[in-house]
């Protein structure tokens, strides 16, 4: 073979029906996926719910059960890793231990015969700033540099398609907020297409272009980060990027352009187009910094939705925000979100409050809250652990 | 304040001191052992080997002496079986590691989803040791002999000429060499495989490794120490074995190695000197080789 090149472009990707079962466990039901040419895709969703065997699959190390994958355009279900345009940045960094950080980053290289292996390895080390520790053996470095070395592994070979398993996670705030910057321009220089893969809700939605939750190997919604923020159609979305107050009730009549729900004996509005459901049993929300914190009753005005009176029971100063738990009877506690532009809290617990917020900010969804609680028993210990105080709670309030 | 500072820095600089004692102490019974079972032997081994005959003595009597030429007569002597000893030993080692290593392989990385299967392939592998080595070669014998139903067949399919023998050949002392050595060399690539992070030989195929680039990259650099572990249990007692190239095992007169003649020189013609420093010679290159072996390899953590 003579000397290899890089990609000139992204590649898209297109997953088509894919299943994967492993023996006795259903990892991934039914996805359907296309990822166009030089995007950012981030892939978002709770541990064990699929993410890494998705990119396993797309990488080849794993054969789908049912469906197939499509790389630019072209069928490559069947075919071996290696022959896949793609790389991978591994969850668990899988550095070769019997070889150089620098002849680690050039392994790629040396496979497809580039031109110059070595310099483009010192490269793609000055990029994650590891230049001095190029001659090291990986069991040298810090978890945090075993994570860079294995991102300049990838990166430096340049793939149609790259994927990123978690590739910032063990890093400080400052360093990821630089490499999210230089993979982002990396991206954009050469227009490559990036899969990638976080438990961090903040720098998927910075990052990506795209950004899609999953849940229990499915996807459960996709889109832009701010329509997927603001517009939420599952209850599991709407609590799982940011928080959201959610409220269940039955539809009383329904407009052209909104729809009417009962909450806590008060009509709550919801425009048409931003309700998933317009009939029967229906779960809206609001997002609690879209939430306005009264001292007195309002007065009733059109285009706004008050719940109250409540008594505020907790009150959080976070330096930046002040969050405040507000229980209104008939509706679950309600959280809001104020910005500190004064000194301080305005309100001491016991206060009695009402919230309110504009009809246009609120959301219907298309399932109910309740059926969120629900968990699989092959969730995650934070899960359960959340799970196991709610229902402490709930207990000693009943009592 | 100063008082507990002098008190904790008195202890701080006896730990050390007691701790070497104890180990002193635990060390106790090994440094006996070995000086009473290896340095006494070996120097009386390098005694025997410069003793030189009592004048008019009867055979097999021999006086203290400092006869290095027992050793220039060694090796002009047996040069042709110091040679031979180790090409046979080079020869079965690298067969019972092209033997063993898809074995291992398999065994220790692709069998992991079965685990009984593993064990029942490790039993099978060590299932020989429970029956004598001597009766295994033996065995072996017979079966390779020219009445044997192997060679009578082959002869019969004019694949062997009539007049032709296995048994007494060299090619059948490396074969016997190769069979009895093959779970010294199974057995430490087993344990060095069993651990193999697949995760490693993944990354490889993501880095447009083809699987035979990948195991001569990836695989085989990781299971160095299994290797070289198992090529020196190998390679080390191959070397001095003198059971598979005996005429009454599967050697013949032309296949002797440095064993036999160590055997025959020290029971039949009581030439104590001579075997004692053919003994040491072996010991010498053995050492020599394997010094050299480790250092290119680059696992010198084993020494
Ligand atoms: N080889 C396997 N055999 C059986 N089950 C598996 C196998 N690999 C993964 N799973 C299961 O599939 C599910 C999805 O695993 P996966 O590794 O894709 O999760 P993930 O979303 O990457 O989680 P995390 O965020 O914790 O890395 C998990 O419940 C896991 O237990
Ligand atoms: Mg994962």
């Amino acid at each position: 073979m003579a000397t290899g090149s890089f990609a000139t472009s992204g590649a898209d990707l297109e997953l088509v029906g894919i299943q994967k079962r492993f023996p006795g466990f259903t990892a991934i039901e039914h996805l359907d996926l296309v990822i166009p040419a030089g995007s950012f895709f981030a892939l978002l969703g709770p541990s064990g719910c699929g993410k890494t065997t998705t990119l396993r699959l797309v990488a080849g190390l794993e054969d789908p059960t049912r469906g197939s994958i499509l790389i630019g355009g072209e069928d490559v279900t069947h075919r071996k890793p290696f022959q896949r345009p793609v790389n991978t940045v591994f969850q668990s960094y899988a550095l070769f231990p019997h070889m150089t950080v620098l002849e680690n980053v050039a392994f790629g290289l040396r496979r497809r015969k580039m031109a110059k292996p070595l310099e483009l390895a010192q490269e793609a080390l000055e990029l994650v700033e590891l230049e001095h520790l190029a001659s090291r053996k990986p069991t040298q470095l810090s978890g945090g540099q075993q994570q860079r070395v294995a991102l300049a592994r990838a990166v430096v070979n340049r793939p149609a398609l790259l994927l990123l398993d978690e590739p910032l996670g063990a890093l400080d705030l400052k360093l990821r907020r630089q490499m999210q910057l230089e993979l982002k321009s990396i991206q954009e220089e050469v227009g490559l297409t990036f899969l990638h893969v976080t438990h961090d809700q903040e720098e998927a939605m910075t990052m990506a272009d795209t950004v899609a939750v999953m849940n229990k190997g499915r996807i459960e919604q996709l889109g832009a980060p701010e329509d997927l923020y603001e517009l939420p159609h599952t209850a599991f979305v709407a609590n799982f990027l940011g928080q959201s107050n959610l409220f269940t009730g039955p539809v009383l009549e329904a407009t052209s352009h909104a729809i009417a729900v009962e909450v806590a004996g008060t009509r709550v509005l919801v425009p048409k187009a931003r309700a998933r459901k317009h009939s029967g049993e229906v779960t809206v929300g609001i997002r609690p910094e879209k939430l306005r914190l009264l001292t007195e009753a309002p007065p009733t005005t059109a285009g706004v939705n008050t719940l109250g009176p409540g008594t505020v029971t907790d009150v959080s100063f976070s330096g930046v925000s002040t969050q405040y738990q507000v229980d209104v009877p008939g509706a679950d506690s309600v959280t809001v979100f104020a910005q500190n532009l004064d000194f301080g809290p305005v309100v001491t617990p016991g206060t009695e409050v009402w919230v309110s917020w504009k009809v246009d900010h609120g959301f219907g969804l298309e399932d109910s809250a309740s059926e969120e609680a629900k968990f699989a028993p092959e969730l995650d210990t934070a899960t359960i652990a959340v799970q196991a105080k709610r229902d402490l709670a709930a207990e000693l309030e009943v009592s | 304040m100063a008082f507990a500072a002098f008190a904790t820095g008195t202890a701080k600089e006896q730990a050390p001191r007691r701790k070497s004692r104890i180990a002193l102490l635990l060390l106790l019974p090994g440094i006996l052992y070995m000086m009473l079972f290896f340095l006494v032997p070996l120097v009386s081994l390098v005694m025997t080997s410069l003793q030189a005959p009592v004048e008019f003595g009867d055979i097999g009597e021999y006086e203290t002496a400092f006869r290095w030429e027992n050793y220039v007569v060694a090796i002009s002597t047996y040069g042709e079986h110091i040679l031979r000893s180790f090409g046979y030993a080079l020869m079965a080692t690298i067969f019972a590691l092209l033997f063993s290593y898809p074995l291992a392989y398999f065994i220790g990385v692709k069998a992991r989803p079965w685990p009984l299967l593993q064990k029942l392939m490790l039993v099978m592998v060590i299932a020989p040791f429970f029956i004598s080595f001597l009766l295994r070669t033996l065995a072996w014998k017979s079966l390779l002999s020219d009445e044997g139903f192997l060679v009578s067949s082959l002869k019969a399919l004019s694949l062997m000429a009539p007049d032709a023998h296995f048994t007494g050949t060299g090619a059948a002392v490396v074969f016997g060499l190769t069979y009895n050595f093959i779970p010294f060399m199974t057995l430490p690539l087993y344990a060095n495989l069993e651990r193999l992070d697949t995760r490693l030989v993944e990354a490889g195929g993501d880095l447009y490794a083809r699987p035979a680039t990948t195991f001569f990259k990836v695989t085989v650099p990781l299971s160095m120490p299994g290797i070289v572990s198992g090529v020196l249990l190998t390679f080390i007692p191959a070397a001095g074995d003198y059971i598979n190239a005996s005429p009454q095992f599967l050697g013949g007169p032309s296949t002797a190695m440095i064993g036999n003649v160590i055997e025959s020189n020290f029971l039949v013609t009581n030439n104590y000197p001579a075997a004692a420093s053919l003994s040491i010679i072996l010991m010498a290159v053995i050492l020599v080789m394997v010094v050299v072996y480790i250092k290119r390899s680059g696992t010198e953590d084993l020494l």
